[in-house]
């Protein structure tokens, strides 16, 4: 089972590390519009926002992928084979969130693979914004609601 | 895959005169010797231009310089430096600003820019990867920095910009460059330098990358060095939660803040009204990082409900905290908040302007200043004149023109120049040099006049970073200046952030330098280039006809009236001596032959 990354807007601090690590990972070149990861900062709000691709189990690109070159692995990644494919950009247009990219300089489509494991942009996030989980332990917010009641209730009866 | 060195390989050559741009390859020698970004723009700078030149005339030239490490992933290496001779002290102007305007013209294509003349009306430069040009910025002029930011986003999409505000163009001493809004090339009057060019922006969209020699051995560097970052616990959690508000506490603890421009001593009961702490509770929205940075300390701030003083930006940081608060007496933290977000919306250094204010209160207080110069009373404590004072700066209206050309003239002017708290017409920032006796010999020596980030000494003296030394005492100052202004000639010059060396030293930027350029250098080795920056800017000073080495007389004389450093001056002549020798400079601070021979500086 594919592992998920999860975004904590309200911990980024708009440093675009991880755009910066994710592109050189796939690359060997330090260049934020090779990233598989976005960073987008809304400055009214000062909130940032990381965007990446989620893995989905209904994955749109692969559907629509022509040649096979997108197709879901052992782990349930999601991976682009660049021998098979041929840049017809229909997975760029099908993913609802944006996450595969196509480089005008490279001609070539890009995705994140979650780094075969080792997810540099969560693990070189300096603040956490990004993790890596099992999907089985995503942070439940229901738990997080229920330990702000419990300290509400606490503090109520002390 | 081809490797690369940290360098993208060519600089702009920009003609404001004739409108000619020309693309030059990166001088590699030069770039070896001097490493980059402040460095080797100075090299460029001294290649290339008359030291007697008259800052603000078109003979004068103003280079834009990354570091090879400037857009890469080493710690918060989103830095660049803007070099020129600096109108407000006629000696070398180095300011170095962070954001993400530096990143994006390496990933352009650009190491660096130098730009020459002076177009013979406003214009703006405009670079989308190979595309250069120059475009006509008539409708932008007498506009501020956050508009002009903006109409560039919405005519050219996605593109950092780099501009200047209204004081810039007026030629204020002290107008900065600002970029991403509101991070600052900042100090010496860089902004005023471009204003006299007619050059409002500087715009730049970039879709290339930036590669590295040792792509393995450099994220290796890179993981430590940042690891390293999160671990410590001034960069890992002080800064990025109380921003660098978070001194005003410490340095007033040693009795080192300074009081009503520095009459009243350094010791202050409001202090702590106007503390990082007191900002996180009130006026802080959150915290910010710049490109690639693991510190974030930049405060993401807003007023509300306070009428005039409501606005939205960023800081203040801890120098810019003091100059409207301690040394104006102001502990109002709404007003300083207030005065900040002036200097960033108009592109003016906070620490010259505030202290400005501060020198104009003491001469209002001692009747040196009539009232009917100012047009209202100026006295220390009162927080809506401060704000006043500070808008008609930005506004060139009235006094406000006065207090544009700095604390040394306009005390010159008053027939006082003795109360300018600046050396070598710099005012000096937020540590008291009676108190910190090495900061004092700091500001006595710095290649750009009084400045706190040409070797910090507050380290060592106040934070016991990389080792605890008293900061009463004049032993072993010398030295250690030495070795934190070379290594901070280093750090600048590469493209990280000086915070950075709260947490880490000289061998982790050598190591990542190293893997970036594909050295083989030594760490000494490698430090030795940071001796030949300071030595080469110190050339230059002397060509250009600088002042001694000294500090104003109150600081030599009076001595502190109260707190933990009661009865203490500077012991200023102890330590240059020591200073001088370790440097190997002459007993009057020349550099020797021998020295710059050493170095293999001809300059």
């Amino acid at each position: 089972m594919a592992k998920q990354l999860v975004v904590d807007p309200k911990k980024c601090v708009s440093c675009r590390t991880c755009e910066l690590v994710c592109s050189f990972k796939h690359n060997e070149e330090f260049n934020p519009r090779l990233s598989n990861v976005s960073v987008f900062h809304y400055e009214e709000a000062a909130i940032t926002v990381p965007i990446m691709c989620m893995q989905c189990d209904e994955a749109a690109c692969a559907a629509i992928c022509p040649t096979g070159a997108l197709k879901r692995n052992a782990d349930g990644v999601v991976t682009h084979d660049a021998n098979k494919c041929i840049v017809c950009k229909m997975c760029v247009s099908a993913c609802p969130l944006g996450n595969v990219s196509y480089s005008v300089a490279k001609k070539k489509i890009f995705k994140c693979d979650l780094c075969d494991g080792e997810t540099w942009c969560a693990v070189h996030c300096p603040t956490g914004a990004i993790s890596v989980v099992d999907p089985d332990e995503v942070p439940d917010k229901k738990k997080l609601a229920a330990d702000k009641m419990k300290a509400a209730v606490e503090e109520v009866c002390a | 895959m081809t490797r690369g060195n940290g360098w993208v390989g060519t600089i702009l050559r920009v003609n404001l005169t004739d409108g000619t741009i020309k693309k030059e390859p990166l001088n590699m020698k030069d770039a070896n010797d001097f490493v980059g970004a402040r460095g080797l723009g100075t090299k460029y700078y001294c290649n290339e231009v008359d030291p007697k030149v008259d800052p603000l005339s078109p003979e004068n030239k103003m280079i834009f310089m990354t570091g090879p490490l400037t857009g890469t992933a080493a710690c918060s290496a989103g830095r660049y430096e803007v070099v020129s001779k600096a109108p407000l002290t006629g000696i070398i102007g180095a300011a170095n600003s962070g954001g993400h305007f530096g990143p994006e013209l390496k990933y352009a294509g650009y190491d660096g820019i130098i730009f020459e003349g002076k177009a013979d009306h406003p214009v703006y430069l405009h670079i989308d990867d190979e595309l250069v040009e120059l475009l006509d910025a008539t409708d932008l002029w007498g506009q501020g920095v956050h508009p002009v930011t903006e109409a560039m986003e919405e005519r050219h999409g996605k593109v950092r910009v780099a501009t200047i505000g209204t004081p810039g163009e007026r030629g204020v001493l002290f107008a900065a460059i600002m970029n991403d809004k509101n991070r600052a090339a900042g100090r010496g009057g860089m902004g005023a330098v471009m204003g006299s060019k007619n050059l409002k922006a500087v715009v730049v969209r970039g879709t290339g990358g930036v590669k590295v020699a040792n792509p393995e051995g450099f994220m290796n560097e890179i993981t430590r060095a940042r690891t390293m970052l999160r671990e410590h616990p001034v960069t890992g959690a002080g800064l990025g939660a109380l921003g660098t508000e978070v001194l005003v506490n410490m340095i007033n603890e040693v009795g080192g803040l300074p009081l009503h421009n520095a009459r009243d001593g350094a010791f202050w009961d409001k202090a702590d009204d106007t503390s990082g702490e007191r900002l996180a509770q009130t006026y802080l929205v959150k915290n910010q990082g710049c490109f690639g940075c693991t510190i974030a300390c930049g405060r993401v701030t807003k007023i509300e409900g306070r009428g005039n003083l409501d606005g939205f930006g960023e800081g203040p940081e801890y120098e810019a905290g003091w100059s409207y608060g301690a040394a104006c007496g102001v502990n109002d933290l709404g007003a300083i908040v207030k005065a900040n977000f002036i200097c960033n919306e108009q592109g003016m250094d906070p620490i010259t302007l505030g202290s400005t204010v501060a020198c104009a209160m003491e001469l209002f207080e001692m009747g040196a200043i009539p009232e009917s110069d100012i047009g209202f009373p100026l006295r220390f404590g009162d927080a809506e004149a401060m704000v006043k004072i500070t808008q008609m700066c930005a506004d060139g209206e009235g006094f406000g023109n006065v207090i544009g050309l700095g604390s040394y003239r306009l005390a010159e002017k008053y027939g006082h120049p003795e109360l300018s708290m600046s050396t070598k017409k710099q005012e000096m920032p937020a540590y008291d040099g009676r108190a910190i006796q090495g900061i004092g010999l700091e500001y006595a020596t710095s290649n750009r006049g009084g400045c706190h980030v040409r070797g910090y000494m507050i380290s060592p003296e106040v934070m016991g970073i990389p080792v605890k030394m008293d900061p009463l005492t004049t032993e072993g100052k010398g030295a250690m200046l030495k070795t934190f202004q070379d290594l901070t000639a280093l750090c600048d010059s590469t493209g990280i952030c000086l915070f950075t060396t709260f947490g880490i030293g000289l061998p982790e930027i050598a190591g990542q330098y190293r893997e970036a350029v594909g050295s083989t250098e030594t760490d000494e080795e490698i430090l030795l280039k940071g001796e030949r920056i300071w030595n080469l800017e110190k050339r230059f000073n002397l060509e250009a006809g600088v002042e001694k080495d000294t500090l104003p007389p109150r600081l030599l004389r009076e001595a502190l009236p109260s707190g933990p450093a009661k009865g203490k001056v500077n012991e200023l002549q102890t330590m240059l001596a020591d200073y001088y020798e370790a440097r190997n400079w002459t007993a009057d601070g020349i550099p020797t032959q021998e020295k710059l021979d050493e170095l293999s500086i001809t300059y």
